[in-house]
């Protein structure tokens, strides 16, 4: 038994009423437990693409595939875990900010690349992108200064390089080729 | 009822209402016979019926609707129908959906819904049927435009029977039904693009497995449902008589593989019989076909046939490793990958084998109550034994759920495919009556026998109506021991003895089968097994037999839940439990 590792899979579905829910669905019914679910438009007319982490082993995250693959609406699943990906997460951070704090708070936005989208006199808004544990580190030095709220998205993720996904003629799933 | 229009008029091109294309599409699709309950948001629909073809069968609660679909389908093969209104009548299918869900059984169930401009606004009789639904279906759609009827349906048809088949909802507002629009009907080849069910074996997988096969020394094949649903049994039989490996049977897959087949072991797991079992641990080779390795089948995972290396054929690729780690799993349909196999694979001797397993088999058949003086009681054993005997094992049998379930399945041998029909995975009480009924319709010619309990039986009891208003013949076998026995025997076993909410009051059958103007039998007696068989076979109409069987009888043998596969509770040795109540003796020993 392989151990549980955080998995991330592209999942391509069609654009209609209740596909979020029956993927939700599914992953409700069976215990996996997502950690973060994203959905959006992709440049094909009709076809979202959701991007999902969640825990799972090797042979766990097999059968997520090949149960996703088994709705209708699903056109395509890649698990991208362990491939070259650029993984982004935006998360907007309202910080206690007095007037001697800000140099101090700034020039902490810039070791992050963080911004500075908003400010009031006893308060600062910080825009930033990144990887998740980017965004979790420059979290924990705010921390300190007092959160006042934050929001965040959960993970988009795209393989690097010119791998195209051909909706036109999705393959099979993984699963029935491997004995694991 | 008679069809005011036996033959169907081609309309495509025509305006049509929404209800009226909902006939089209079902009759387009090869349905003769559905089941349903009216109701306000599908009267336009069934108004519209009367034009169409199709013979309508009354229910008297929407669950018996989704179970006689159910029924209908596993015992023809094609896609049961069922239909129902909004709200209760939708949520009322619910449980026959999930009793086909977990058997992959294809129904099709059509849904009115409220006028979809009251949609979310909670008005009368309104239920979020799809979203109920979602996990019980292999998939459902929610149609609002009567243009979308036609090509839905289809699709409907499609998925349910396509792959690993399922139940699919199609939920059709008011509103559609009431409107019109242009009537299409397309034949061509239906393509979704994210729907791909069907998958050819692939060569490497193919060798492997057959590697394994040419190595083994003590082989077991497994024969699950998906040996009937592919209509594998002929070739299932060819692989068997080649290779010489003995078959264990899910319970789904009894009679896809002859019961009387030297060959054949039995049925494997909870209730199977303890060579089968102790074979399957101590096999060298599992070759399942068409089988998803539930809880049932292999108690205790982490012992479970751990010296066995394993080929997994199966349909469904969620289903390769879930349970039970494969070595060469081998996805497709059972009947090809079989075909593919067969030239492959030797001849096998296995002497040394199955001798093996003979002698395995010890004592058993002294113990098998089947084969024991019935003392003058009445055993449910010797019921099913002596129906099975007299129907010549040639009835087609729907059981229901419970110790009867487990006594069909030891005791009436089948020998062919979809001859007996139960529900496996959700183990669903009350499926029996209604799914007969259901049988009855696909299979009109042959003797369907409902095996039921005193329990299950009254949980559809109602349907006994649709047998006496339909004119159909159904024998109903009720295994009267005044116990929900089956909780009643795990009480005895597992909870010290303690018969809480077991104890059963009941009507009096005979009268009840009475008074829907039907025939009841009282058997007390074995001697009176023979004369009531035979007289319920005879009788035209539906007839009943209530057979007041002893009270605290036992299924053996037994795999307590979670329990190693080979740690069985075996059946008591008449010599040695002489304080057994099957056991003991009496005056009237003959």
């Amino acid at each position: 038994m392989s151990v549980s590792v955080k998995r991330t899979f592209a999942v391509f579905v069609e654009d209609k009423p209740g596909v979020l829910n029956r993927v939700a669905s599914l992953f409700r019914r069976r215990s996996y437990n997502i950690d973060s679910l994203n959905v959006g438009a992709t440049h094909e007319p009709g076809v979202s693409r959701m991007t999902i982490v969640c825990d799972a082993d090797t042979d766990k995250a097999r059968r997520i595939e090949a149960n996703l693959y088994k709705m209708v609406n699903v056109l395509w699943v890649d698990d991208i875990t362990h491939k070259q990906t650029i993984d982004r997460v935006l998360a907007l951070i309202k910080v206690n900010c007095d007037r001697d704090q800000r140099d101090e708070i700034l020039k902490i936005c810039e070791v992050y690349r963080a911004r500075a989208i908003d400010m009031s006199p006893d308060r600062i808004t910080i825009e930033i992108t990144g990887p998740r544990d980017k965004v979790e580190g420059l979290v924990s030095v705010l921390r300190p200064f007092g959160i006042m709220e934050l929001v965040q998205t959960g993970t988009v993720a795209m393989t690097r390089g010119v791998e195209k996904h051909d909706l036109a003629h999705p393959t099979v799933p993984a699963s029935r080729n491997d004995a694991a | 009822m008679t069809p005011a229009n036996p033959k169907l008029k081609n309309r495509i091109g025509e305006s049509l209402s929404g209800s009226r294309i909902i006939w089209e599409a079902l009759v387009r699709e090869g349905v003769e016979v559905c089941f349903g309950y009216p109701g306000g948001a599908i009267m336009p629909a069934y108004d519209a019926m009367i034009d169409y073809p199709i013979h309508h069968v009354l229910t008297r609660h929407e669950q018996g609707a989704s179970h006689m679909a159910d029924g209908y389908a596993r015992a023809s093969g094609q896609v049961g129908v069922c239909i129902a209104t909004s709200g209760p009548g939708a949520t009322n299918l619910i449980t026959g959906i999930a009793t086909a869900m977990l058997d992959s059984i294809p129904i099709v169930c059509i849904t009115g819904q409220v006028p979809s401009a009251l949609i979310g606004s909670d008005a009368f009789q309104e239920t979020d049927i799809t979203g109920c639904t979602i996990p019980v279906t292999k998939h459902n759609y929610l149609v609002t435009k009567p243009e979308q009827i036609a090509p839905t349906i289809r699709e409907a048809f499609y998925v349910a029977r396509s792959g690993r088949p399922g139940p699919v909802l199609v939920d059709i507002t008011k509103d559609a039904q009431q409107q019109s629009c242009v009537f299409e009907w397309h034949d061509d080849e239906i393509v979704l693009p994210g729907y791909r069910p069907d998958y050819a074996p692939l060569a490497e997988q193919i060798e492997e497995a057959v590697a394994l096969i040419k190595d083994a020394k003590r082989p077991i094949l497994f024969a699950g449902h998906g040996i009937i649903k592919s209509q594998a049994s002929d070739v299932f039989t060819e692989f068997v008589e080649k290779t010489n490996i003995p078959v264990a049977s899910t319970l789904l897959g009894l009679g896809g593989f002859p019961a009387t087949h030297p060959l054949n072991l039995g049925m494997m797991g909870m209730h199977g019989e303890t060579w089968v079992n102790k074979a399957i641990q101590d096999a060298d080779l599992i070759i399942a076909v068409g089988m998803r390795f539930d809880d049932r089948v292999t108690g205790n995972l982490k012992t479970y046939a751990q010296n066995a290396k394993k080929i997994h054929i199966e349909l469904d690729p969620a289903e390769i490793n879930k349970n039970v780690h494969v070595d060469v799993p081998i996805v497709g349909d059972a009947q090809a990958v079989l075909e593919e196999l067969l030239p492959h694979v030797d001849k096998g001797d296995r002497q040394d084998w199955l001798t093996y397993i003979h002698e395995l088999k010890g004592d058993s058949a002294v113990r098998d109550i089947k084969n024991l003086p019935d003392l003058g009681k009445l055993f449910a054993a010797h019921v099913i034994h002596d129906l099975y005997r007299f129907t010549e094992g040639k009835a087609l049998v729907v059981t229901d759920v419970g110790q009867h379930q487990m006594w069909e399945a030891q005791y009436y041998k089948h020998d062919y495919p979809r001859k007996l029909l139960t529900s496996g995975g959700l183990g669903t009480m009350g499926f029996a009556l209604p799914a007969a009924i259901g049988a009855k319709f696909a299979q009109p010619g042959d003797s369907v026998w409902v095996i039921c309990g005193d329990g299950g039986f009254q949980m559809t009891q109602a349907e006994l109506s649709v047998c006496a208003q339909e004119g159909i013949k159904v024998n109903v076998a009720i295994i009267n021991n005044g116990f929900l026995g089956m909780v009643r025997q795990w009480q005895e076993f597992f909870f010290g003895g303690r018969y809480v909410a077991t104890p059963l009051l009941s009507p009096d059958f005979v009268k009840i089968a009475e008074a829907h103007g039907l025939t009841g039998i009282r058997v007390e007696k074995r001697s009176e097994v023979e004369e009531a068989v035979r007289k319920a076979e005879a009788t035209e109409g539906t007839v009943l037999i209530d057979f007041r069987v002893e009270q605290e009888d036992a299924v053996y043998p037994m795999v307590p839940a979670g329990a190693n596969l080979h740690d069985m509770i075996e059946r008591p040795n008449p010599g040695a439990h002489k304080h057994n109540p099957i056991f003991e003796t009496g005056e009237d020993e003959q």
